[in-house]
């Protein structure tokens, strides 16, 4: 990956190895596909006037510790608090959330991003510009997918990701290495911005 | 040339005010994994922060574990709640004294 850099005419630009654009699009889909697995796909909503009222949506928090970190309660120690405020937003708070992972996957298309063929090393590097809507989704995007892989990895306190990095489990480490790096790849957004 | 005459104000009850002023915190929680130039990044776009202000309070969620972050109406702060969950940030609203 080439870090985020920002354009003399204000554009932010990047570059991905193929693998790397791969990646990044399957793990915001896995954030698309498991919101929608709580809340259903938007088009699928029986009444819209609803949704965008915000209305009607679940008021006990997700059972799934991913979701649960997407979508936390906005009162602690006050359940129907929680509730309540949940039912009112949280079908809103996934939409966002959707519609920023899908940002994402789509400046990676732009960039020449395309699936079906098996990612091979000859594949072009992918270059992605983005405008400042496209930031901003790409800087919450990184974040819901960095959240979901660190409840996955169990990392619960600042010096677990360093323990996980150094685990005998193969798969552990290969998910630990890819957190690190959507770490690093945020961080370059962050700086290109100021 | 003149001089402003004395005006008679009536002095506000203060303790009125002070129950109708922003009784809704805005607190945002420290956690593991959102890098503190994000934080403070949030702090910055979101509330329009100065760079010391949004540093400050990213310092302070990172080693105190958690800060108010605003404060105002209850309909304010559930706003900003719905929006640093949006940000993935952490963040709960509550009364004031609570």
């Amino acid at each position: 990956m080439k870090p985020f850099k920002k354009r003399r005419r204000g554009g932010i630009t990047a570059t991905f190895e193929a693998g790397e654009a791969h990646l990044l699009a399957s793990l915001s889909g896995q954030v698309v596909e498991l919101l929608r697995d709580r809340n259903g796909a938007d088009e699928s909503t029986a009444d819209p006037l609803a949704t965008q009222l915000g209305m009607g949506g679940p008021s006990l928090p997700p059972e799934d510790p991913v979701l649960r970190r997407l979508l936390p309660d906005a009162y602690r120690d006050d359940e129907e608090g929680a509730g309540e405020f949940r039912r009112f937003t949280e079908r809103s708070l996934t939409s966002a959330k959707v519609a920023n992972a899908e940002a994402l996957i789509g400046s990676l298309v732009d960039g020449g991003l395309t699936f079906g063929t098996p990612v091979d090393d000859d594949e072009p590097q992918i270059e992605i510009e983005l405008d400042d809507a496209e930031v901003q989704a790409w800087l919450r995007a990184l974040t819901d997918v960095r959240l979901s892989l660190a409840v996955r990895l169990g990392i619960d306190a600042e010096e677990d990701a360093m323990l996980i990095a150094q685990s005998e489990d193969e798969a552990i480490a290969a998910m630990s290495e890819i957190y690190d790096w959507l770490g690093y790849v945020q961080e370059t957004l962050i700086s290109a911005l100021d | 040339m003149t001089t402003p005459s004395p005006v008679e104000i009536a002095e506000p009850d203060v303790d009125e005010i002070v129950e109708l002023e922003d009784p809704w915190v805005t607190i945002v929680w420290n956690d593991p994994v959102n890098l503190m130039s994000y934080v403070a990044y949030v702090f910055r776009n979101y509330f329009g922060y100065t760079e010391e202000k949004a540093h400050e309070l990213m310092l302070a969620v990172h080693h105190e574990g958690k800060a108010v972050v605003s404060s105002g109406s209850r309909e304010q702060m559930e706003r900003h709640v719905q929006a640093m969950h949006e940000y993935g940030l952490w963040a709960t609203l509550e009364r004031q004294d609570a």
